[in-house]
């Protein structure tokens, strides 16, 4: 047995009014990959923060043993001294910074007085080769795609001498293709001596690197599985992670009648905002008929989120040409408020950036879409504005004391739901879902799918935008594929399976 | 200490401030603060901070943004009402009409600019502020002498604007002031227990019985304090009611109205409002006219408190008008703040003042308290909404 490298014993911190961990042990052995899974707000990055210093030491009882040592981190400095990196979900990077001056970023090369570029670039450079990037480090952060950046994270990381790497969702904004790239990385570190620790909402990136999984549940470990074999069962962990036993991840929908056709995109087109050259969507003609529910497949910046943007009001780039029929009528939406009024509603991929105002309460944010209908000659009715948010907190448990929680307090779970909240309270006929469940645990993406099949139950069109293939599969009755800003192919969903669809894509010829 | 209590002191922070540098001011001034005469100079000295206060707080609310050129607009549009009052010799009312109808092609142009050319708020009203006390300075030197037009003898406009209602001699007890507050004393009462007995019977959360009825005792003795003081200096000051128009009509806008609720979800988050059907172009443009219209309303009372328009007038009334929105806790980010806030900043900021020229302070040391209390009171404002979280 290799020898334990870290481990943290029975860690519990409290914030006013929560337990976010109690009594929480995790045991690293080096050279290994250990995978951290749970629901959002179970813990898991809180359980980072402590170990990496961010709540210093004092702001939590229990022990941090790494190498030996009972370790007292009070700041980031101090843990990375020791060699413990954390790469953060969200990108840190400055992206009108170069690459060298990025991964230097607070731990510049060279003198008290100056900094050394030549052995600032050099040095980039070495570790820059060492992730798989080709890309010299005076390229500017901005000028290379989401895939590469979060490389170029991981090669300041190993610029800190790092021993203990801790990835938090590193491949959420990642597609297929970057994200087995980084897994395979991340397996070759692993072959070099490097203990990792990955927390990951993506199972089948869980088995298919990890060599532990540890499973925390609402503040608490549950259990830790051994994954040498990779074959761990997935039910197993997801039954951990939720408590409960989910025998089906998709919900099935029965017994919906599909009718006519309510919206009707033909010859769609649409040019980029900045670019005049660049059609990001071009040439897409696609319907949804009632009851039914269309999914829109893609690899990122096949243009999907385009489309929809584009098909809501114009709300994204300029509209070269296309008609946009809804009923059958043909009509013109220059607005979000235009498409509002058609009743079409548009479900952000992005709920923090334009979704949810975060600094605003669940009560406010689920009138926010159709305050006319609680207001009689624009003075609002708190009453009824209360009862509403009761209503749909009620519908979709949202998990919150009350409605006048703030948004930004919410996990993305629930913040989710307050998103479709708004706009289910809209009473739009047709919706358009673009990453309904990105970022969100299994519990609550379940809870998503029976939202989606009870919309289609009361008669309305729903268009599914996803990345993931499975719940693209499995949520559909219809699918589009789109590659490169066209349409590359459809098909009903019984007949679609990863291969075939794959195949559609990279068939396009255009796949990048 | 207990937990309710610190919640209880944090949400009414700036206004234990505002006792305890009151009560200061009372020491140490041997009680002259609190002198009738006073009360009445701190209501006509700071009128026009609670109504620009309501208009750079609309701004303020889209996202932080502000209005430099409102205090230059004061000076080039009082010298504008008093070229049209003394030297055109046009009535009152004439002037008044004209003065707002500049103020709101000034207040489209400015909002045009700002919303439909995106040029930063600070950036264009930061050219009006330059601008326009020249424009106000040249028209007030091109035709008076002394490079400022007395207004003394505009006795209707005098009237509207500023004095005093039911005027009385000084030391005597006025009887429609008093009886005046103690109406509106009644009615801080009866909303405050209305307004808890309507919560308790549809079921949602209320506040205590005793906290509702030490808010609503207190409420109503400070409104009776004042009308007190106000009825013994000779009665309510007409700007008062101009104020409290002002005020609470704002506090309805904001905290009632639909396009109120579009200010604050604007400065929260703009791309998901625009997506959410909020027409944030017209909400940014209604920000800089509103701004544009409180500030002809100022320009009114403060034309008719110095009863002359000069070059000097309005010198720093932006800023006076920010500090009174931030030390009342109104967001340097947008999307928070509250009229009862500002309200509150401004009469801070005004008890300050007031107290340090009582005091005999030099007055460059006033500028550095005033300084030091606008970063204090946001330091605590970052700092407290930190630690909550």
């Amino acid at each position: 047995m290799a020898r334990i490298l870290l481990e943290m014993k029975n860690i519990t911190k409290e914030f006013p009014g929560v337990k976010a961990l109690d009594n929480v042990n995790l045991q690293v052995e080096e050279g290994e990959i250990h995978a951290l899974v749970g629901e959002n707000g179970a813990g898991k990055s809180t359980l980072m923060n402590v170990l990496s210093g961010i709540y210093p030491f004092g702001t939590y009882t229990g022990d941090i043993i790494y190498n030996g040592e009972v370790c007292k981190f009070h700041t980031i400095r101090d843990s990375e001294a020791r060699g413990i990196v954390i790469i953060h979900q969200e990108l840190a990077l400055v992206p009108e910074m170069s690459i060298g001056e990025n991964m230097y970023l607070g731990n510049e090369r060279g003198r008290k007085s100056h900094i050394d570029w030549n052995t600032t670039y050099a040095e980039a450079d070495k570790y820059l080769k060492m992730v798989g990037l080709t890309e010299s480090s005076k390229v500017k952060v901005k000028e290379i795609g989401t895939g590469k950046q979060q490389l170029v994270e991981i090669a300041k990381a190993l610029a800190k001498q790092a021993k203990l790497l801790i990835l938090d969702e590193p491949t959420s904004s990642l597609n297929e293709e970057d994200s087995k790239a980084l897994l395979d990385l991340m397996l070759q570190f692993k072959k070099n001596g490097m203990t990792m620790i990955i927390i990951t909402h993506k199972l089948n990136e869980v088995a298919y690197v990890a060599d532990k999984i540890t499973v925390i549940r609402d503040g608490s470990t549950i259990e830790t599985i051994d994954n040498t074999g990779h074959n761990v069962d997935e039910d197993r962990i997801i039954k951990g992670m939720v408590g409960r036993e989910i025998t089906n991840r998709f919900p099935k929908r029965e017994g919906v009648a599909i009718g006519e056709i309510n919206l009707e995109v033909d010859h769609w087109t649409v040019q980029h905002p900045l670019y005049p050259e660049r059609k990001v969507v071009d040439d897409v003609s696609i319907h949804v008929r009632k009851g039914e529910v269309v999914g829109i497949y893609g690899l990122m910046g096949a243009g999907r989120t385009e489309l929809a943007m584009s098909i809501f009001g114009q709300s994204y780039g300029k509209l070269l040409g296309g008609t946009l029929k809804i009923n059958g009528e043909e009509v013109t939406l220059k607005s979000p408020t235009d498409a509002i009024n058609h009743k079409l509603a548009y479900v952000t991929e992005d709920r923090k950036g334009n979704g949810l105002i975060l600094s605003q309460s669940i009560k406010v944010n689920t009138s926010l879409a159709n305050l006319d209908t609680i207001s009689s000659k624009k003075v609002i009715d708190k009453d009824k504005e209360y009862q509403v948010a009761e209503e749909y907190r009620g519908k979709l448990s949202i998990k919150t004391p009350t409605v006048e929680q703030l948004v930004g307090n919410l996990s993305g779970g629930n913040q989710q739901k307050v998103l479709l909240a708004k706009w289910m309270f809209a009473e739009p006929d047709i919706l358009i879902l673009d990453e309904p469940t990105r970022g969100i645990d299994v519990g609550a993406k379940y809870e998503i799918y029976c939202i989606i099949n009870d919309l289609a139950k009361a008669g309305k069109s729903v268009i599914m935008i996803s990345s993931e293939l499975p719940e693209v599969l499995a949520m559909s009755d219809r699918i589009y594929i789109m590659n490169a800003s066209r349409l590359v192919g459809e098909m009903k969903s019984s007949e679609a399976t990863q291969e075939n669809t794959m195949a559609m894509i990279l068939k396009s010829g255009r796949g990048d | 200490m207990n937990k309710k209590v610190v919640t209880v002191i944090k949400d009414h922070f700036m206004i234990i401030v505002l006792v305890v540098v009151y009560v200061l001011f009372m020491i140490g001034t041997s009680g002259a603060i609190f002198q009738p005469m006073n009360f009445n100079a701190l209501i006509t000295q700071n009128a026009y901070v609670y109504i620009l206060g309501c208009g750079m707080l609309m701004c303020m609310l889209t996202g932080g943004n502000i209005d430099l050129s409102c205090g230059s607009v004061v000076c080039l549009l009082g010298a504008f009402g008093a070229y049209l009052m003394m030297i055109r010799h046009m009535s009152a009312g004439a002037a008044i009409v004209l003065m707002l109808a500049a103020g709101i092609i000034y207040g489209i142009v400015l909002g045009y600019l700002v919303a439909y050319v995106n040029i930063p708020p600070w950036i264009a009203t930061l050219a009006g502020y330059l601008a326009f006390r020249g424009l106000g300075t040249a028209i007030l030197s091109g035709n008076s002498k002394t490079g400022s037009i007395s207004v003394a003898a505009q006795k209707a406009f005098l009237k509207v604007f500023s004095g005093k209602l039911f005027s009385s001699k000084m030391g005597t007890l006025n009887i429609p002031c008093m009886v005046a507050g103690i109406l509106a004393a009644a009615a801080v009462i009866i909303i405050n227990t209305r307004s808890r007995a309507v919560k308790l019977k549809k079921g949602y959360e209320a506040d205590s019985a005793s906290s509702v009825a030490v808010k609503s005792v207190l409420g109503a003795a400070v409104v009776l304090l004042v009308a007190y003081k106000l009825g013994m200096a000779g009665g309510i000051p007409t700007v008062l009611v101009w104020v409290a128009i002002v005020v609470l009509l704002y506090s309805f806008i904001t905290e009632k109205t639909t396009i109120g609720r579009h200010f604050y979800v604007v400065g929260g988050n703009m791309e998901a409002a625009r997506l959410s059907g909020v027409n944030t172009k017209l909400i940014m443009f209604t920000a800089y006219l509103n701004m544009a219209v409180l500030t002809v309303v100022t320009t009114w009372v403060v034309l008719a408190r110095f009863q002359a328009a000069n070059s000097t007038a309005g010198t720093n009334y932006e800023m006076d008008a920010i500090a009174s929105c931030v030390v009342g806790g109104v967001s340097a980010y947008g999307g928070e703040g509250k009229v009862s806030g500002m309200v509150v900043g401004a009469t801070l900021i005004g008890v300050i003042n007031l107290g340090m020229s009582l005091v005999n302070w030099d007055a460059n040391l006033q500028k550095v308290v005033k300084g030091a209390v606008l970063l204090g009171a946001v330091a605590f404002d970052i700092i407290s909404k930190k630690r909550a979280q």
